[in-house]
C-alpha cells in the first residue's frame, strides 16, 4: 500500500512492522509524532508503551525489556538524547539489541528545534562513555525513515549491539509518499538464548557490562571481543550510494536530508556538462572509508556538505589523506545549505 | 539428627566480598529462603543496582542483571512489562534509590509497576568510601559530611517510604532491620509479603531494611548494630508505612 505520511510515522510504523514490541519515550520536539504514534500503535499490537519520566529512564525500560528478549526501541531528539548516553553505554558493554532514534535539533544545549546534523560526532564516535560504538543509520526521506529503522532491528538483533536512526527535524515533521508490502513480517528475528526470562530448571544467568568479579573474562579481553565484532560490523554492514561517481572529478559528500540539496546540485551541474557525483554514505557508523578512498585514488575532490560546524568532514579527511582536496560548507543551528550555496563552493574546489 | 539449617537452595556456594557486619549478606540470604519457599526459583528475575550489591548475581542462583546508577527500576519495569508472570525485583542502596534514583522510584511507584524493591539504607555510600547519602542521619560523619551531616548545609536526611506512601499506585510499603534474629524473621515476612503482593497482582511495593556498615560507621559489628537500633531508627522508624 501507498501512504502519505510523516518521517516520524514512518519511523514509528518501520518499528511495529519489524516486531517492535516496546517502546519507551518522553516528549521533546521534534519527534513527538513518533511518540505519539507509538502511543496508538503498542496498543493496537498488543505491545507496550511507556511515557518515562525522563530520557534516563527510558533508556534504561529499554534496557529491561531487550534483557527480557523483547524487541524494543526508543527515540529522542538531540539534547534527549544526550541523557540516553548513560544507558546506550550500558547497552553497548552489556550487548544487548536496541534501537534509538535520534530526529536532530539544532544545538548546543537547547539549541532550537529546526533540522540540524551536529550530533554526528555524538553518534558515531561513541557518545556515552567506554570503547563502544553504534551502528548508525542515517535516512534521506520519509521511505527511508521506515526502510532504515525496519532494518535496524534485525541488525540490532544479529550484532547485539545498539542500532541509531539517525535522521533530523525536517525528516521527521515533512510529508512524503511511503510504500510497503502491507503483509511485510518482521525480518532477522533469531533466538536469544541469553534473554533473562527465569532460570527455568537451569543455572541462574547474569546479563551485565561489570567485569570486575573473580573467574569471569577480564574487562580487556571483553573490550577486545567487542573491537572483533565492531570490525566484522565494519566490513558487513557498511553502505554507501555512489551516484554519478563512476566518471566524476568532483563529489560532494553529504548525508541525510543534506544528501538531496546536494543531488540536486550533481543533476543541475551535469545538465550543464560538469562531471559531478555525490557519494552518499547510507551508513556512518561505520564509515564508508573504503569507498571514499577508492574514489580519492582518481585525484578526485570533495566537497562535504553538512547541517553542522563540520564533523562528518574528518571522517572524510581520514579516508582521502590529502586535506588539499577537501573543502567543507555548512550551516549551524538549524540552518539547511542551499542548492545555490553547495553549487557556488563546489566550483570553487 | 536431621539438618535444619542449610544454605538456600538459590544462594551460590561461594564467600561474598561483603566486609564483616556488613549487612547484605543477610538480606541476601533472606530473599534466597524466600524464593526457595514460594518456589519461584525458576521464574525470577533481579535487578542488581550499582552499589555495594552490584555483584549480587555472584551469589544469587537466579536470572539477575544490572541497571545504570538509579535506574533499577525503569530496568526493572522494562523487564516485568515484558515478563508479567515472572517474579521482578530491584535490590537498591540507599544512595542509588534515594539520590541518583530518586525519580525511577516514585515513577515506578505512582505507575503502580507491579513490582518489588528491596531497599537497604545503611546511610552511607560504601562503594565508594563512606560518603555522605541522602539517608545519613543528623550528626553523622562521613567522608563528605567531616563536621556532621548538620541541617543548614547538609539538609535532613530523606525519607523515600513516607514519600513513596502518599502515592495510589504503591500497594505495600515497611520498613525493618537485621538487628537480631527476630528483626530478620519480621524482614523476612516483609519481603514474602512484597513478593506475594507482585505474585497476586496487586502492584508496587518496598521493604526498606536498616542495616549496618561497620566499616564506614567505623565500629564494631555489634556496636553497628547497637547504633541502628538506639539512633537510626530514631530518624527511620520501623514499622509498617503502607498495606
Amino acid at each position: 500500500m501507498k501512504y502519505l505520511t510523516t518521517g516520524n510515522e514512518a519511523c514509528g510504523e518501520g518499528a511495529i512492522r519489524a516486531g517492535c514490541r516496546f517502546y519507551a519515550g518522553y516528549p521533546i520536539t521534534p519527534q513527538n509524532e513518533l511518540t505519539a504514534y507509538m502511543s496508538r500503535r503498542m496498543e493496537e499490537e498488543n505491545g507496550i508503551f511507556i511515557q518515562a519520566e525522563s530520557e534516563l529512564a527510558a533508556i534504561s525500560m529499554v534496557f529491561g525489556a531487550s534483557v527480557a528478549g523483547r524487541r524494543a526501541m526508543t527515540s529522542s531528539s538531540s539534547p534527549g538524547i544526550s541523557l540516553k548516553q548513560e544507558g546506550i553505554s550500558y547497552i553497548a558493554g552489556a550487548e544487548l539489541p536496541a534501537v534509538i532514534v535520534n530526529v536532530m535539533r539544532g544545538g548546543p544545549g537547547l539549541g532550537n528545534i529546526a533540522a540540524s546534523q551536529a550530533d554526528y560526532f555524538q553518534a558515531t564516535k561513541g557518545g556515552g562513555h567506554g570503547d563502544y560504538h553504534m551502528i548508525v543509520l542515517v535516512p534521506a526521506d520519509v521511505q527511508e525513515m521506515f526502510d532504515f529503522t525496519y532494518e535496524a532491528f534485525a541488525l540490532a538483533d544479529k550484532y547485539l549491539n545498539p542500532v541509531m536512526v539517525l535522521a533530523d527535524g525536517m525528516l521527521g515533521q515533512m510529508m512524503e509518499p511511503l510504500e510497503f508490502d502491507d503483509n511485510i513480517k518482521p525480518s532477522g528475528e533469531v533466538a536469544k538464548p541469553w534473554a533473562l526470562t527465569g532460570s527455568g530448571g537451569k543455572r541462574g544467568a547474569s546479563v551485565k557490562s561489570l567485569f570486575l568479579g573473580s573467574g569471569e573474562k577480564s574487562l580487556e579481553a571483553h573490550n577486545e571481543e567487542l573491537q572483533k565484532k565492531y570490525n566484522k560490523i565494519k566490513k558487513d554492514v557498511t553502505q554507501v550510494e555512489l551516484y554519478m561517481t563512476d566518471d566524476a572529478e568532483k563529489c560532494i559528500v553529504a548525508y541525510g536530508l543534506m544528501s538531496r540539496v546536494a543531488r540536486s546540485c550533481v543533476d543541475a551541474l551535469r545538465k550543464k556538462g560538469e562531471k559531478i557525483g555525490l557519494i552518499r554514505p547510507r551508513t556512518v557508523w561505520p564509515f564508508p572509508s573504503g569507498q571514499i578512498k577508492a574514489i580519492a585514488g582518481r585525484g578526485v575532490k570533495f566537497l562535504v556538505a553538512e547541517m553542522s560546524a563540520g564533523q562528518m568532514v574528518e571522517d572524510v579527511r581520514l579516508a582521502v589523506l590529502d586535506d588539499d582536496r577537501v573543502s567543507f560548507y555548512g550551516r549551524m543551528g538549524g540552518g539547511i545549505p542551499t542548492e545555490e550555496e553547495i553549487t557556488k563552493k563546489v566550483r570553487k574546489i | 539428627m536431621a539438618k535444619e539449617y542449610t544454605r538456600p537452595v538459590s544462594m551460590k556456594d561461594v564467600r561474598t566480598h561483603y566486609c564483616s557486619g556488613c549487612g547484605h549478606g543477610i538480606v541476601h540470604r533472606i530473599i534466597c529462603e524466600v524464593i526457595d519457599e514460594l518456589g519461584v526459583k525458576d521464574r525470577t528475575v533481579a535487578v542488581a543496582p550499582v552499589g555495594c550489591a552490584v555483584l549480587a548475581y555472584d551469589y544469587w542462583d537466579f536470572d539477575t542483571t544490572e541497571a545504570a546508577h538509579g535506574r533499577t527500576p525503569a530496568v526493572a519495569t522494562g523487564i516485568k512489562r515484558v515478563l508479567p508472570d515472572r517474579l521482578v525485583f530491584t535490590y537498591q542502596g540507599d544512595g542509588d534509590l534515594a539520590a541518583i534514583g530518586t525519580a525511577e522510584i516514585i515513577h515506578a511507584g505512582n505507575r503502580g509497576e507491579n513490582i518489588s524493591v528491596i531497599f537497604v539504607n545503611n546511610g552511607v555510600y560504601g562503594m565508594t568510601g563512606g560518603q555522605m547519602a541522602p539517608t545519613t542521619i543528623l550528626g553523622q560523619t562521613t567522608a563528605t559530611s567531616q563536621y556532621t551531616r548538620r541541617p543548614e548545609k547538609e539538609g535532613y536526611p530523606i525519607k523515600i517510604m513516607e514519600m513513596m506512601a502518599v502515592l495510589p499506585g504503591v500497594t505495600y510499603l515497611e520498613r525493618t532491620t537485621v538487628t537480631s534474629p527476630k528483626e530478620i524473621l519480621t524482614t523476612k515476612k516483609a519481603i514474602e509479603r512484597s513478593f506475594r503482593t507482585q505474585i497476586d497482582n496487586k502492584g508496587f511495593s518496598m521493604v526498606e531494611i536498616l542495616s549496618p556498615c561497620p566499616t564506614y560507621w567505623g565500629m564494631s559489628p555489634s556496636a553497628a548494630m547497637k547504633r541502628i537500633r538506639n539512633e537510626v531508627t530514631k530518624t527511620y522508624p520501623l514499622g509498617l508505612i503502607k498495606g
